[in-house]
């Protein structure tokens, strides 16, 4: 799992695959939900887990919005999952969240992770979550570079998850990329290694 | 029945109810994600007019960097700061919980906070978890009775000191102060002080790195 920063727009991507330790189940599962026209949240992890912060997640952030009749910012996102995250200090759920959006009034782009029991770090190039984690600092830190327009963005973005989780035996079988723009976000699925 | 109409008020404080579920899966073999550790070093030394905090910017998720330049001195009130090494989150959290509650107290007194009344707060509430919230503190301020500098360990014991490390890079810190703290510095020597103090922490000790943050407190002014 792996998001990062462009000029105005931001990317976010991970890879397809749901196994048990080394068995693979299926590889089409989803683990980066959208929360917003410009809000996408990825859940690495238990899948189990993934699941539940994500229903939990959509719960809160709808009545927000319909409570306060307002779009939730990217900002207010995190910091609610955060504090979700943290009520669970000492029976955390299995989840490494990294969140990727742009604001819905400014379009400032936005992204951040945070551990299981809910440390935010924003920094303002990239983040990454997952097991391939190592792989991805590495790839990152090589490949990024500040003010990436939306299709290098997703170049940049596509080759640091492929050739990350090439050298993780239990990442892979297929990716899926967002590129979140102010007026349009593009999916797209890479093929891939399928082992 | 709980519903969007009629929701179920959820108790406050923590939760434990994934916690025998976790056991099981760590007995079966799962791997648990390890949480961010801040592994640093921060400082703080009285000075002539006031308390000068000080603090590496690398947090760590085992030996990866998980962040180069998170910030580690926390705001708790506008003449208190706070230091914080440990569990990454845990020392966020309990920081900000203590500013709300610091923020409220002044409110209802009409009066600017007090240092030891931070002290207080922070050491019930480590002290209640057992040692179990990883926080280990260096709080720092000024209050109508001068400046005020104590740190605070996880389990809840605390110590007034005119010049305190903690975190892993402590002892390189230390012996820094130890060298070179004298009674009634000047700022400009305090700051050099404390940028050496954490500079050795950065090079000695592998937990801490990258940039330095300092914050000066003085009577009824602040820089960080």
């Amino acid at each position: 799992m792996v998001a990062m920063k462009g000029e105005n727009c931001v990317s976010i991507a991970a890879d397809r695959r749901f196994g048990i330790q080394a068995q693979t189940i299926a590889t089409d599962f989803q683990k980066i939900f959208q929360m917003g026209p410009h809000l996408y949240v990825g859940l690495p992890g238990l899948a189990t887990d993934t699941q539940t912060v994500m229903e939990k997640l959509r719960f809160r952030k709808n009545l927000y919005e319909l409570k306060e009749n307002r779009m939730m910012s990217p900002k207010v996102f995190s910091a609610m999952l955060s504090n979700m995250l943290y009520e669970k200090r000492f029976g955390p759920f299995f989840v490494e969240p990294v969140v990727a959006g742009l604001d819905p009034k400014t379009h400032e782009p936005f992204i951040c992770n945070m551990d299981l029991i809910g440390c935010i770090n924003l920094p303002n190039d990239f983040v990454v979550g997952g097991t391939a984690s190592a792989q991805l600092y590495g790839m990152c830190e090589a490949l990024w570079e500040p003010n990436l327009g939306p299709d290098d963005l997703f170049e940049t973005t596509s080759q640091a998850l492929l050739n990350a989780f090439d050298r993780d035996a239990i990442s892979g079988w297929g990716a899926t990329v967002y590129i979140i723009e102010k007026d349009k976000v593009t999916i797209r699925n890479l093929k891939t290694r399928m082992d | 029945m709980s519903s969007v109409l009629c929701p179920e008020i959820p108790a406050s404080g923590f939760s434990f109810e994934n916690c025998r579920r976790n056991t099981l899966l760590e007995t079966k073999g799962f791997a648990v994600p390890k949480a961010t550790k801040t592994g640093t070093t921060i400082v703080g030394i009285t000075y002539k007019d006031g308390v000068i905090l000080g603090a590496d910017t690398r947090a760590t998720e085992d030996t990866t960097v998980a962040d180069k330049n998170c910030e580690k001195i926390h705001y708790l009130a506008p003449n208190m700061y706070c230091c914080g090494a440990g569990t990454a989150a845990d020392t966020e959290m309990t920081t900000q919980m203590i500013s709300s509650q610091l923020e409220l107290h002044k409110l209802y007194t009409n009066r600017v906070c007090r240092v030891a009344t931070a002290n207080q707060m922070l050491k019930q509430y480590l002290f209640r978890y057992q040692g179990y919230i990883g926080a280990a503190l260096i709080l720092g301020g000024v209050d109508v009775d001068g400046p005020h500098l104590y740190q605070i360990y996880p389990h809840g014991s605390s110590d007034q000191l005119p010049y305190v490390t903690m975190g892993s890079g402590s002892l390189a810190a230390m012996a820094v102060f130890e060298a070179g703290w004298k009674r009634d510095l000047e700022e400009e020597d305090g700051i050099k002080l404390v940028r050496d103090a954490i500079a050795a922490g950065v090079f000695n000790d592998l937990g801490s790195g990258s940039n330095i943050d300092v914050c000066i407190i003085r009577k009824g002014s602040t820089d960080l």
